[in-house]
């Protein structure tokens, strides 16, 4: 339903993705704890180095674009997520994020339940968008579309050789050689969901470079021109629900500094200039920011890094965000730690409840596998 | 002339084990016998190496690329596509999705390319002897931060991987393990003088530090000793999950498509038998990968495994240009053509992470059907590449073709291709739309052009994206 109004104040997620396992400590630092400078003697944060949030945490500097956002009150810091049993593995690790499943491999991403509930007739082939090159498991669920963006908006769709008289023709041939046929098997299906709803969302987001203008000037790295592409999608009203990007890696087992910095600055960097673009053009009000990653890492550094670990930070920002700690740092005790890690205290699936349930008024239980307490981060 | 079914289980066995193959060389394999071609793939050193001088008259700069693309890519795809050691280079492949390593942290595609190089030797040789060139591998030891790895200060990074992702798979190992492992390994760390920028770089060197090294006593998958890294590898090879591991691997990467990597604890293979077979192979072979892959390629679960197997965007990209003809040549344009996987989801010599790349099913998704249909259609679909002429001269040689002949005609000259019977009709009744073709009488160049026309429609079917 493009071009409505209504299509206009529909809630919107957009998901970022911290791939690769971000350092809560080294995120959102405890400052005044003194077991953080006794864990972190290699790749502490200075105190000279530190934004204060309040009297007991601070963020690095350069993160500091998220400063303003706190500030404003618009910034949500969850703390402690995970869920108890979280293995080491990245991979394993990021498939129990996507699915909510945290014992059996899942089939299903939380996401893709989303974008079957707002669109389970298949209506808008762009509900879900997503920016990179490959799909993530939190998108995919069978028979429901999403659009993969791997390059620049403006070349997305098929055969673009072929012009003219002729580019319909082939076109239609291509749409009858894709529609589903019995019993060609999971993968074939798959294959003609994805060549349909491709070949009807490229006509629909080429409009959207097209219609887009700013004064916002957005940093040259990887996830900023993601976050664009999300704005320029966003800013002309097609009905896109849930956007997907990533940036990695922030798999700092060596070298934390200044990798970390260089990780952050791209993405706070990206995700301020994405949020004043929205602002600007009045887009802003029905949109929040999700930024996870599958795990956090050790408490004690490893000499110019940090191994994988377990309890985790994650924000979600937005104009209609309730800025502020939600829940409770791990302690950091030697005697409370699991296996050097923090223990996790707030499951990840209680981030979604409350998104999921005050945010895009679903009911959570089927889609993140259960009942779990919300932590109160939006209005 | 060959058997229509020896054709198609040739192209199969040269689709896997290489990058497949254009008909004339087909039909030379089928008379030569299947065996004998698995024989001559499995001793690369029977055929000549790639030229390594063209590539360097040509593109200079990809001797030693330094840390930004597309240089690095430029190099290993001008042996994909030259190579007359398919297999070797097909192995080389397979370690990369094994110990995937990339440029988004190493930086350096020197070092990346001298690690395929590694695999191109070695790939087809012991895996024990493998796995300890690999830990001494420099690249791998930057990727995984072993260099930060101290007696007195143990980085768990290479510990994890080495049993996670290239010996054993998740749940076959304790954190205990993970973290004696890892003690094993303090002091095994490259000599470097990094950053030489602007200047050049120097080459990386493994080097072993005693006094860096915790001798102390480990206890290690239910053994105990004062464990070096050689130790480790040692035992690792020998636990029943090493093998079951590997086998896997090779059965997703040549035979059929399995879950995802991380999902093998949970579900069992597809096909148990298989990977049995596979595993008493590499057990009796004392972990030699050469009776392994004998084993497969000459068993009847590979040749009844046709297209169950999603082209890779690396087997998308360099079996068209092999096929299609005129890429021989380092040419200005290769930098694009080298960065085709790239936009398909494989960014060679840069994999998202060290679990390397998700495969079968999630190869395809909107953007990447899009790039994998492009790419292919462009190039079959230009009558001027000397394959694309060859299949073109073939068809010819019939003087006229009917509709259900060009079809005919069509998918089995760019495969041969199996299409479902949906498919067939879709292509058959465009082919209707044209009528009988015909090279006679002024027509050929429109009968080219209709030929190009139909593979072109071939190349974007979904059949077309299993190999």
């Amino acid at each position: 339903m493009p071009e409505t109004q209504t299509a206009q104040k529909d809630p919107v997620i957009v998901v970022l993705q911290l791939t690769g396992g971000n350092d809560y400590l080294n995120t959102v630092i405890p400052y005044n704890n003194p077991l953080y400078r006794d864990n972190r003697k290699a790749v502490g944060i200075p105190d000279n180095q530190i934004m204060h949030l309040d009297k007991d945490y601070g963020i690095p500097h350069y993160m500091a674009p998220l400063k303003q956002f706190w500030d404003d009150n618009k910034l949500a810091i969850l703390h402690g997520v995970g869920w108890k049993e979280s293995p080491r593995s990245h991979f394993r690790a990021m498939d129990i994020w996507h699915t909510c499943e945290p014992i059996k491999v899942g089939t299903e991403g939380w996401l893709g339940r989303v974008a079957r509930e707002f669109d389970p007739k298949k209506e808008n082939v762009v509900t879900t968008v997503s920016f990179g090159p490959s799909l993530p498991r939190s998108l995919a669920v069978p028979g429901v579309p999403v659009a993969c963006v791997a390059g620049p908006l403006e070349k997305y769709g098929f055969l673009p050789t072929i012009q003219g008289e002729q580019r319909k023709q082939v076109l239609e041939r291509f749409a009858a050689m894709y529609k589903p046929a019995i019993g060609t098997g999971p993968v074939m299906d798959y294959m003609a969901d994805t060549g349909i709803d491709s070949l009807k969302g490229e006509d629909i987001l080429k409009v959207a470079p097209q219609k887009y203008s700013s004064t916002v000037q957005y940093p040259n790295t990887p996830i900023a021109r993601k976050l664009k592409g999300i704005a320029q999608t966003h800013l002309a009203d097609l009905g896109s629900r849930i956007f997907y990007c990533d940036h990695s890696t922030f798999d700092t087992h060596a070298g934390q500094n200044p990798g970390h910095q260089n990780l952050w600055t791209a993405v706070t960097e990206g995700v301020d200039a994405f949020m004043k673009d929205l602002r600007e053009h009045d887009h802003a009000d029905n949109v929040i920011l999700l930024m996870f990653s599958e795990f956090g890492r050790r408490v004690r550094d490893n000499g110019s890094g940090t191994d994988h670990g377990a309890g985790g930070v994650a924000f979600v920002l937005g104009e209609k965000v309730k800025g502020g700690h939600y829940g409770e740092m791990p302690s950091l005790k030697p005697e409370h730690l699991v296996q050097g890690d923090l223990n996790p205290n707030m499951d990840f699936r209680s981030v979604y409840s409350t998104i999921l349930d005050k945010w895009l008024k679903l009911n959570p239980a089927p889609i993140v596998n259960g009942t779990f307490e919300q932590p109160a981060f939006l209005h | 002339m060959a058997h229509q079914d020896d054709i198609a289980l040739m192209a199969h066995l040269m689709r896997r084990a290489g990058f497949g193959a254009g008909r004339d060389e087909l039909e030379e394999r089928v008379k030569k016998g299947y065996e004998a071609t698995v024989e001559e793939l499995l001793h690369p050193e029977t055929q000549p190496e790639v030229d390594a001088y063209t590539l360097l008259r040509y593109q200079p700069a990809s001797l030693l690329p330094g840390g930004q693309p597309p240089m690095g890519n430029v190099n290993w795809m001008y042996y994909l596509v030259n190579t007359q050691r398919p297999l070797e280079e097909k192995m080389a492949l397979f370690w990369h999705h094994v110990f995937a390593t990339g440029n988004s942290k190493v930086d350096n595609y020197d070092q990346l390319l001298e690690q395929i190089n590694l695999f191109r030797e070695k790939g087809m040789g012991n895996y024990r002897e493998l796995l300890l060139d690999v830990a001494k591998n420099p690249t791998m030891i930057f990727w995984l931060d072993n260099q930060q790895n101290h007696g007195t200060a143990v980085n768990e990074n290479w510990g994890r991987e080495l049993l996670e992702l290239f010996s054993l798979g998740a749940g076959n190992y304790t954190e205990k393990d993970v973290r004696e492992c890892s003690r094993a390994f303090t002091g095994w760390t490259f000599e470097t003088k990094i950053p030489r920028a602007p200047y050049g770089r120097f080459p990386w060197k493994f080097e072993y530090r005693p006094e860096d090294h915790d001798d102390g006593e480990k206890e290690f998958l239910g053994h105990k000793g004062r464990f070096n890294g050689e130790d480790i590898i040692d035992i690792v090879v020998q636990q029943p999950a090493c093998g079951k591991f590997i086998c896997r691997h090779l059965y997703n990467f040549f035979v059929a498509d399995e879950p995802q990597v991380p999902a093998w604890p949970i579900e069992p293979p597809q096909d148990q038998k298989a990977i049995d077979t596979l595993v008493g192979a590499f057990r009796d072979a004392k972990f030699d990968m050469k009776p392994v892959l004998r084993t497969l390629f000459n068993s009847d679960f590979f040749k009844n495994a046709r297209f169950k197997h999603m082209k890779s965007p690396a087997e998308v990209v360099v079996g068209t240009l092999r096929l299609v003809g005129g890429h021989e040549l380092p040419k200005p344009g290769i930098g694009e053509l080298s960065m085709q996987p790239t936009y398909m989801g494989q960014d060679l010599l840069n994999p998202p992470s060290v679990e390397g790349w998700h495969t079968g099913k999630e190869w395809i998704n909107s953007g990447s059907l899009m790039a994998r249909i492009n790419f292919v259609a462009e190039k079959v679909g230009d009558t001027s590449l000397p394959g694309v002429q060859a299949i073109i001269g073939r068809l010819k040689q019939r003087g006229s073709l009917s509709p259900e002949q060009l079809v005919d005609g069509c998918l089995d000259q760019i495969g041969p291709v199996e299409v479902g019977a949906d498919t067939k009709q879709e292509l058959t009744s465009q082919a209707k739309e044209w009528g009988q073709i015909s090279w006679d009488n002024g027509n050929a160049q429109i009968a080219d052009q209709r030929v190009a026309q139909m593979l072109q429609l071939i190349a974007a079917t979904r059949e077309y994206q299993f190999g």
